[in-house]
């Protein structure tokens, strides 16, 4: 493949900028860090991460904006002999993870305040996005895994990172074995695709199956243990159970962190990795992997819902809704078939996820603020919140209703496109989706309004001062909220470039 | 640009409210709702459409149209526009939302600020609903219309104000969903005849025949399949027995000044809404099976008025009766006559003014006694004369007396119902149907009498005495209202017949 110019300005490699300014910042915490080991003042480390990923956020937007990867430029850029891609996915998945990034880190610095490690803290935050940003690049099975990888460890860490505190550590012991077991099922899915393909390399994966497949079965395992590999990755049914409780122990921003890029990171590597390597007409005698997608989402999804229903913890509830929300991202890949559009379904996703980003991160991140007041945990703690803090609690209500998909943010309009899907594909599975996704959704309106009740019509039930108004946590939390909601008026600006990068995929 | 105005200044109104401090927010509110008001009547005076909106020919008034998004093949567009059927819905939102506005005064005494805020903020979606013309844009305002209302029940209701709410809130929003996803069905099986989500475009593509299968599912089955979805979306808003369950919890939880824009504005949602998608964009299909939808609608009035007569509680009854009313207007918009359909519509203004006077009447006795149970109180009209004038005003105009709203309504709607070919057997629906206005007389005189006349007797210890004039002005300025449409229903007759005719046309022999 030769690759493509697209600026004659710019060199192929400068397509990669994101991922190298996070990489660049991660060291350069570590720089500092080595310089004045014991600076406890942690506005300068903060400072720098914020500035980091912003500024990928940045050339990610403008590359965007620009076309870069995109068709109307030349098509997608290849990198390193067609181990990384740049395209529209991976530019729009990157400028999740570099959002997500900047909003923790703004809010990290206040939650951290008197904690020592921040150095290491906000090096593993930024070393994670590279990861995920990497993913979102992968075209090959051999880049993908490395990246996971790159991605996983940093975040077992951060989930760890309250060391003094048993919730955090067991948090993080479990994510790591899980984490371990499902690198090793990708691992070993991996290598019985590449015994049945001899290839690595996503495109040459789909051609050298369409000369024909010898060992069915064995390919057939491998693609399904690769779909359990990303399903640890998205906190997807079979592998989920790490995230109840990675999510609850973890510093709330890491919660949100991961319940927003990480998941969204492995999505987007399981829709180019199935997209591309295993196109449904080269492997259809030997797995409908849109079933297997269909029966995760609704799985998926109820459980998801399910659980978060019974909680009486906020924090627990939005981790179990996370999975909710997981299963209806895997809606756009369960109907990839062929009556669907399959751009508009893989794109609804996409949007969902984005959208997602930004709701889902908020609400962690006031319930990080809460933690830092020292407020409790459970939904009677919450109660009359409303009237000592009602900026955030607006900000939070916003974010709620958003993720139950209801119009006063763009999660509606998310969750609508998703739905629409569902119709476009007609079939008896995408029914069997569209259903599920109606009922989760009333289910989800029904605990996501706990917590708005708690907040603004409950009387407050223990005595509790408000007291200080951290600037750092309040910023992201209105800053999240206000992304939220223009989403909703301003959604074309988006929708467009997730329809067009999913078209370009297929 | 009227319609962005009013729903800019709504949402700017709310907003400011929300900022003003609460001795002041009542009156602060309700002097911004002037505005609409004001706008919405000009708009109503330079009114200049004709025609349905989503039909062809029809040519609504203040029409905008801006792109907004595109969703995969489809421009969504920013689309608004009044048709002789949207106007008076406007007219009648503004209005309600001033007077309900100014009838919270009294019963509304914490977080004042909050609750006109969310009111003035309802008000901006209701009118975007009533005014948009893309699928998308009006979606959204239906959906945004839950979220205030969720609050203004849980925060300011009655006792089991958050049941109410919380019930409200899943049950619409799943009917609602439902409805979403069998209009996409057809918009899906439209293919490549559309390229917007407007719903004129849809609508006339849907009446031109151009409905392609999908996923092997002859047009047929998904226009049917679509309907049933739209119908038991709509008809849980409206509501149509059976599934009218979260409207009784949801009026007697609610504080009276949202029960009057519940009864008088939301229930309309449902009715327009079915006037637009089921019977305008699917005539053929509502046709086909007029037989189960005026069983639907007959059943409604029989039934909600029976569940009324058992009732004690005098909100109670004005909430059911509400149901019974309702079915009025899906019987005439079932009849597909220009007296059925133009009646149905009639009948939705008229209830909305109706049920709102009779919500707020019963609202100002509460206000005093601090009981709502028919059994606790009688003689009211010795110390209370001016407000038991207005109810029993107000019940006499449910009951269809001439002159006042409700008689034009139901008249058209019978007339339009008796004459009716759609409907096999139509003389004998109609006559069913006719027998509710008996139950209904039976109940109101019934509740008069107990409650209004007989010597004075009131169970609660509240010294009562006549209800200030900021209670009762809203009343007689509703009353007048409902005796102005009653002696000249033409105010919005004529417009909503021309916007109507049209639609009694569709759906024979498979096009228009």
């Amino acid at each position: 493949m030769i690759p493509l110019q697209t600026q004659s300005t710019l060199p192929d490699w400068a397509a990669l900028a994101p991922a190298i300014l996070l990489g660049l910042t991660a060291l350069t915490l570590f720089l500092i860090d080595s310089i004045d080991p014991n600076d406890e003042s942690p506005s300068l480390l903060a400072g720098v991460a914020t500035l980091g990923s912003v500024l990928a956020m940045v050339v990610t937007g403008w590359y965007l904006v620009a076309g870069t990867g995109m068709p109307r430029t030349g098509g997608a850029i290849e990198l390193f002999s067609g181990q990384l891609v740049v395209d529209g996915m991976s530019l729009f998945f990157t400028f999740i993870f570099t959002s997500v990034t900047a909003l923790v880190t703004v809010a990290s610095y206040d939650y951290l305040s008197g904690r020592p490690n921040q150095a290491e803290y906000y090096a593993l935050v930024l070393l994670a996005a590279t990861g995920m940003s990497v993913m979102a690049s992968a075209n090959s099975l051999a880049t993908a895994f490395v990246a996971l990888e790159l991605s996983s460890l940093p975040s077992y860490g951060l989930v760890a990172y309250l060391k003094n505190d048993r919730g955090s550590v067991e948090a993080g012991l479990k994510y790591f074995l899980i984490g371990a077991v499902s690198s090793a099922v990708l691992a070993y899915g991996i290598s019985l695709v590449y015994a049945s393909s001899g290839a690595l390399q996503l495109d040459a994966v789909a051609e050298a199956l369409s000369m024909g497949i010898q060992n069915t079965g064995v390919l057939g395992v491998g693609i399904l243990m690769v779909a359990g590999g990303f399903a640890f990755k998205t906190a997807s049914v079979p592998f989920h159970f790490w995230a109840p409780e990675a999510y609850e122990g973890a510093p709330a921003p890491i919660s949100g962190f991961l319940s927003s890029a990480s998941k969204a990171a492995g999505f987007v590597l399981a829709f180019r990795v199935f997209v591309t390597a295993f196109p449904l007409e080269v492997v259809a005698g030997t797995i409908d992997w849109t079933l297997a997608f269909t029966v995760l989402a609704l799985v998926t999804m109820t459980l998801g819902n399910f659980a978060a229903a019974t909680q009486d913890k906020v924090k627990r509830m939005l981790a179990y809704s996370s999975i909710g929300h997981a299963g209806y991202a895997l809606i756009g890949i369960a109907i990839v078939t062929g009556t669907a559009n399959q751009g508009y379904a893989l794109g609804a996703s996409m949007l969902h996820l984005f959208v997602y980003g930004f709701m889902n991160t908020g609400a962690f991140l006031f319930v990080a603020l809460v933690e830092y007041w020292g407020v409790g945990r459970t939904f009677e703690d919450y109660n009359g919140l409303a009237k000592q803090a009602p900026v955030a609690c607006f900000a939070m209500t916003i974010f709620l209703f958003s993720l139950a998909g209801l119009p006063i943010g763009g999660g509606a309009l998310s969750k609508w496109a998703l739905l629409s899907a569902t119709a476009s594909a007609a079939t008896l599975s995408a029914w069997l989706l569209a259903a599920a996704l109606i009922v989760n959704s009333a289910l989800s309106l029904f605990y996501y309004s706990r917590v708005v009740k708690a907040m603004w019509i409950e009387e407050p039930a223990g005595d509790f001062e408000v007291s200080s108004h951290p600037t750092g946590l309040y910023a992201a939390v209105v800053g999240a909220a206000i992304v939220t909601f223009l989403l909703l008026p301003a959604f074309g600006v988006v929708s467009g470039t997730a329809f067009d990068a999913a078209a370009a995929l297929f | 640009m009227l319609v962005e105005l009013l729903i800019v200044f709504a949402l700017m109104a709310a907003g400011l409210v929300l900022l003003a401090p609460d001795e002041y927010a009542g009156q602060f509110a309700a002097v911004l709702s002037l505005v609409p008001v004001g706008v919405s009547l000009w708009m109503y005076s330079v009114f200049d459409g004709t025609g349905n909106a989503l039909l062809s020919g029809g040519q609504p008034a203040f029409e905008t149209m801006a792109s907004w998004i595109t969703l995969g093949p489809y421009a969504i567009n920013w689309h608004v526009g009044l048709d002789g059927v949207s106007m008076p819905l406007i007219v009648l939102t503004t209005i309600l939302t001033t007077l309900a506005i100014v009838s919270a005064w009294t019963p509304i005494d914490e977080r004042e600020s909050q609750f006109y805020g969310l009111v003035l903020f309802m008000q901006a979606a209701l009118i975007g609903v009533f005014s948009a013309l893309d699928f998308l844009l009006w979606f959204v305002f239906w959906e945004a219309v839950l979220v205030p209302m969720y609050f203004l029940i849980g925060v300011w209701g009655g006792p089991r104000r958050k049941y109410a709410a919380i019930k409200f809130f899943v049950y619409t929003n799943v009917a609602s969903l439902v409805m979403f996803v069998g209009f996409f069905t057809l918009v899906f099986g439209l293919g490549d005849s559309i390229s917007t989500l407007g719903l004129p475009a849809i609508a006339q593509a849907l009446n031109a025949g151009q409905l392609g299968s999908v996923a092997g599912f002859s047009p047929d089955v998904i226009k049917l399949a679509a309907f049933v979805a739209l119908f038991f979306g709509f008809a849980v808003k409206v509501p149509v027995v059976p599934f009218h369950t979260w409207l009784p919890d949801a009026h007697v939880e609610a504080p009276t000044p949202v029960s009057v824009l519940l009864a008088g504005v939301l229930l309309k949602m449902g009715t327009y809404a079915l006037l637009r998608f089921n019977f305008t964009m699917l005539a053929d299909i509502a046709r086909a099976n007029a037989t189960y939808i005026a069983i639907f609608a007959v059943v409604s009035v029989i039934y909600g008025a029976l569940l009324a007569l058992a009732q004690q509680d005098l909100k109670r009854i004005v909430a059911y009766s509400s149901i019974s009313s309702m079915g009025y207007v899906i019987l005439g918009l079932i009849a597909f006559t220009p007296h059925g359909v133009g009646g149905a519509t009639f009948q939705m203004v008229s209830h909305g003014l109706i049920s709102g006077l009779m919500f707020m009447a019963v609202g100002v006795i509460y206000n005093e006694t601090h009981t709502r149970m028919i059994g606790d109180m009688s003689g009211m009209a010795d110390r209370m004369p001016v407000t038991a004038g207005v109810f029993v005003a107000a019940a006499f105009g449910y009951m269809g007396l001439p002159l006042m709203s409700g008689f034009a309504a139901e008249v058209l709607v019978f007339m339009g119902a008796f004459e009716s070919t759609t409907i096999p057997a139509a003389p004998l629906f109609t006559g069913i149907a006719m027998f509710g206005i008996v139950i209904v007389a039976g109940y109101l005189l019934r509740a008069m009498q107990k409650t209004l006349f007989g010597p004075f007797r009131l169970e609660t210890d509240y010294d009562i005495g006549r209800a200030p004039l900021q209670d009762v002005a809203p009343l007689f300025v509703l009353l007048a209202l409902v005796i102005a449409l009653g002696v000249a229903p033409d105010l919005f007759y004529r417009m909503i017949q021309d916007a109507v005719f049209e639609v009694t046309a569709l759906g024979l022999g498979g096009g228009a």
